[in-house]
């Protein structure tokens, strides 16, 4: 009844989660194989159900949720076994966590104890399924170590994993799922979080692994140009159920469903540039930048003993950074996690005070230049309601206790530009101008969903009729098909209204769609600063290539991973 | 590790100073001393001392020298020679009063922190594991009575149901019979049938927070990522829990140690009161309301150096039991 070479057969799987109000069907009706030696990738948005429906393969299932259906047939040398018919936590299971199917996922940072040594917990693992000796169990877990690539794996497995960089947790948690030579692994959105080229270092890793041993993978993930990087066949997931499923070629090039191909138009356009968009005519010499940032740095920790890494001077987060911004300009600032960018965007609004240079803004071609790192109380705030910002994570940048209304009329409220019945004109005003039913004023954030809130944090940043917006990784938290709605409603409004945007971001086709000129950075340095399009193309810097070919392309056919550079050859 | 307790007990030193100061100051603010309270005392009895005995008393306790001298005498003598001064009230050397009932306090207090631990530890994990079934809410509600009650009345309740039910004496650790019998079998018996009131009542509020608290602690860390990683392991689901997340949300339960020692040694003075206890608490009170100045003080100063190697015991152990702790 089951295929010969399909290792882990899934079959109708239901999960249901009984809430207060509701039953929620998390998990209806799932079939799917896994072949030994293959990667079948689950791909949806948030809430799909990919999460539980890879747990439920485990029988780990948080309550209040639980199976109601279908069986996971694994195969083994007695002939397959049903995993579904077993009592959660029995032996059986336990034996099969772990021992035959491996999980990996998303949070490097908390999904290993921060009290307990790596090794400790490798070890417990291996011992867990295997009668090994504590000391053997210590060498096969320095050479796990040692296939994950981790350097001085001796050593290393005596620290504990706050001594770790997030790509090295990831590693660690590599190899604590492989410990007992798993048949199945089950890898969960496992790069997410993790910049693009430590992501392409992983994704590589998990890939040889694979190829090495012979696992059969479940990766699941929403960034379809992983999936095209990696995958052998695709399984796309909506509201529980699985749309469509074949081979990787066929769901890129020739898929049927309307929802994966709203997927891949998501991804592709982002992978496209924003088409059509013509660079504004300020982008001309003649033109007075609107925001000039001349030699800014910013030190963490002034030069005393305890701060002090490497070079004895603090922490250089920003290092010398140059830049303007054109009026109706939109520059991005890419770079990876530690790269200063962040902080850099926070020292335009002086969020952050400078250690030193400067930060000039012009409100328009007949005003004259103001330093921004000079300006007092008064100016600051005046300055502030012209140049505003945009927060990364829409959930905790929304005071859940206020009403959209005092949300987005704060700002209004806090200037005393408005008051009482022109505030709520204004804010239905802007709630039309995002896309958001004015009526809606009147509720609460959390009656939103993510995209939803990230469009409230946009109008409260248009309250004021700012000329200049900082975007800290503003569409970040958002899943491909909202993000682009976003991006094209930022687009939008700058048609509108003729604002700057500086757009920081560290995902790089976010930050190609969006922007006309880009700067990267790496280290608190801005190494290269481009039109976007060369940047993409031809970048001139060893660092830009080497970000640039670590991006997953989304098309099957042209890998382009394979072929990146790596840091050893730049 | 070594370097990080050397450098917590090195930082004990100048909060030691200020302490000693501010017990000082604390017995010298009331007005008067303890030859004006003694001589109050004396009157309400009918007596009399003449000028020139009270200026002899006067000389003799040091009470007419300037407050720094009386300080660095007292803090000189401490140091120095571990003489904490002498008791006017009881004719004794402090140290002799204070040792006599440290023992005893510090007896009840362990005993009774043991018994918190003991009772919540348990109760706590079965309450986040099983939140919201019919055992966490009966934790739940019993907990909060033993917060709401106040310990006293549960002594006296206690006391009562104890004398009429058991037949026991109560009140103090012995009974009368053996309150001078040399150590035996027969007298830790008989101080045991006696320690267990005290101790629950103690113990009882103290293990309703301690209940609280892991409960609110553990709920949080169980649905943190890395219980997922335990689990899909293979292990256990106990072994699970009590090996990642309790082992996590225990850091409130040793950094109680820090505040539960002085708590214990003084929060309970109505408590010891009422049951008649030997320990510091009862003392102190008598010390200050009689202006018994070297007793209080020393007292007080005592409790101070109590909560700090409290808290010492209690960092040293969270540095063992949390490397994150260790490494900062």
């Amino acid at each position: 009844m089951m295929k010969p070479n399909a290792l882990l057969s899934v079959r109708n799987l239901s999960i249901d989660f009984h809430l207060r109000t509701h039953v929620l069907h998390a998990v209806r009706d799932v079939t799917f194989d896994l072949k030994r030696g293959k990667t079948m990738a689950l791909v949806g948005e948030s809430g799909s159900g990919k999460s539980v429906t890879a747990r439920g393969l485990m029988r780990i299932i948080d309550k209040p949720g639980r199976m109601t259906g279908g069986q996971i047939l694994l195969d083994g040398p007695d002939g397959p076994v049903d995993v579904a018919q077993f009592k959660e936590g029995s032996r059986e299971v336990l034996g099969i966590r772990g021992g035959r199917i491996g999980l990996i996922f998303q949070e490097p940072m908390s999904s290993l104890s921060p009290v307990h040594t790596i090794g400790s917990q490798i070890v417990e693992a291996v011992r867990l399924h295997k009668r090994v000796s504590k000391k053997e169990a210590r060498v096969r877990c320095i050479e796990l170590l040692r296939q994950v690539e981790i350097p001085q794996p001796e050593l290393m497995t005596d620290r504990y994993t706050f001594e770790f960089s997030g790509g090295m947790r990831q590693r660690a948690m590599i190899a604590m799922a492989l410990a007992c030579d798993p048949e199945v692994l089950i890898a969960d959105e496992p790069t997410t979080a993790l910049d693009v080229t430590t992501q392409a270092e992983i994704l590589d890793l998990i890939k040889r692994l694979q190829d090495e041993r012979g696992m059969a993978m479940l990766l699941i993930t929403h960034d379809m140009g992983i999936v095209a990087e990696v995958a052998d066949e695709v399984a796309v997931m909506r509201f529980g159920k699985i749309v469509e499923q074949g081979p990787v070629d066929d769901i890129f090039h020739a898929s049927r469903h309307p929802y994966t191909r709203q997927l891949l138009d998501a991804t592709v356009k982002l992978e496209s540039g924003a088409a059509g968009r013509a660079l504004p005519a300020s982008l001309a010499p003649t033109v007075a930048p609107v925001l000039s940032i001349r030699n800014l740095t910013k030190i963490y920790g002034a030069p005393s003993r305890m701060f002090s890494r490497g070079s004895g001077r603090g922490l250089v987060a920003v290092d010398d950074a140059n830049l303007d911004l054109f009026p109706g300009e939109n520059l991005g600032i890419v770079g990876e996690s530690g790269s200063g960018k962040t902080t850099l965007g926070r020292m335009i609004l002086r969020i952050v005070e400078p250690t030193s240079g400067s930060v000039t803004y012009r409100a328009d071609e007949a005003a004259s230049p103001v330093d921004v790192t000079t300006l007092g109380k008064a100016d600051l705030r005046r300055y502030h309601q012209d140049v505003r910002l945009i927060f990364q994570d829409p959930f905790a940048s929304l005071n859940p206790r206020m009403t959209v209304k005092q949300i987005i009329g704060d700002p209004l409220v806090i200037s005393k530009a408005m008051s009482g019945r022109a505030v709520e004109a204004r804010v239905a005003e802007l709630l039309g101008k995002v896309g958001l039913d004015p009526l809606a004023m009147e509720r609460y954030p959390h009656a939103f969903s993510g995209g939803q809130r990230q469009r409230i944090g946009i109008a409260r940043a248009l309250a004021l009729n700012p000329k200049v917006i900082v975007a800290d990784e503003a569409t970040s938290a958002l899943d491909v098909s909202i993000r682009s709605q976003i991006l094209d409603l930022l687009l939008d409004i700058q048609k509108q209204l003729h604002l700057s945007f500086v757009f920081i971001s560290h995902d790089i086709s976010v930050v190609r769609y969006f922007c006309d000129r880009v700067a990267v950075m790496h280290r608190g340095k801005v190494v290269e600063v481009g039109d976007a399009e060369s940047i993409r193309t031809n970048p001139s810097q060893p660092y830009t290539k080497r970000l640039i070919s670590s991006v997953p392309n989304p098309d099957p056919r042209n890998k382009r991973m394979l072929h990146r550079l790596r840091a050893d050859q730049v | 590790m070594l370097a990080y307790v050397a450098k917590r007990v090195l930082y004990m030193i100048p909060t030691l100073f200020g302490m000693s100061l501010i017990a000082f100051m604390i017995i010298q603010l009331p007005p008067g001393d303890y030859l004006t309270s003694l001589l109050s005392t004396m009157a309400d009895g009918g007596q009399n001392l003449d000028e020139a005995t009270i200026a002899r008393l006067r000389t003799q306790y040091g009470l007419d020298q300037p407050v720094h001298v009386q300080y660095f005498v007292w803090i000189g003598g401490i140091l120095t020679r571990g003489d904490f001064g002498y008791s006017f009230e009881w004719n004794q050397p402090v140290s002799t009063l204070i040792w006599d009932r440290m023992g005893s306090t510090l007896l009840i207090s362990l005993a009774s922190l043991l018994m918190v631990w003991a009772i919540s530890l348990p109760i706590g994990i079965y309450s986040a594991v099983r939140r919201h079934s019919f055992g966490d809410h009966a934790f739940t509600l019993l907990g909060f009575i033993g917060l709401a009650v106040p310990n006293f009345i549960m002594a006296l309740t206690l006391m009562y149901a104890s004398y009429r039910f058991l037949g026991q004496s109560v009140g103090g650790i012995f009974s009368p019979a053996f309150v001078d019998a040399p150590w035996s079998l027969a007298k830790l018996t008989d101080m045991l049938s006696h320690m267990w009131i005290p101790v629950i009542v103690i113990a009882m509020s103290g293990t309703a927070a301690m209940i609280r608290i892991l409960r609110a602690n553990l709920s949080d860390e169980l649905s943190k990522p890395y219980v997922i990683t335990a689990r899909a392991k293979g292990l256990p689901e106990h072994k699970v829990i009590l090996k990642y997340p309790v082992r996590i949300a225990l850091n409130p339960f040793v950094s109680s140690i820090g505040w539960v020692l002085p708590d214990l040694v003084s929060g309970v003075t109505i408590t010891a009161i009422v049951l008649n206890l030997p320990t510091a608490g009862p003392l102190l009170l008598r010390a200050l309301v009689g202006q018994d100045m070297y007793l209080a003080g020393s007292f007080i100063l005592l409790m101070g150096v109590l909560t700090l190697v409290g808290m010492l015991i209690s960092d040293i152990l969270l540095a063992v039991l949390d490397p994150r702790i260790r490494f900062n």
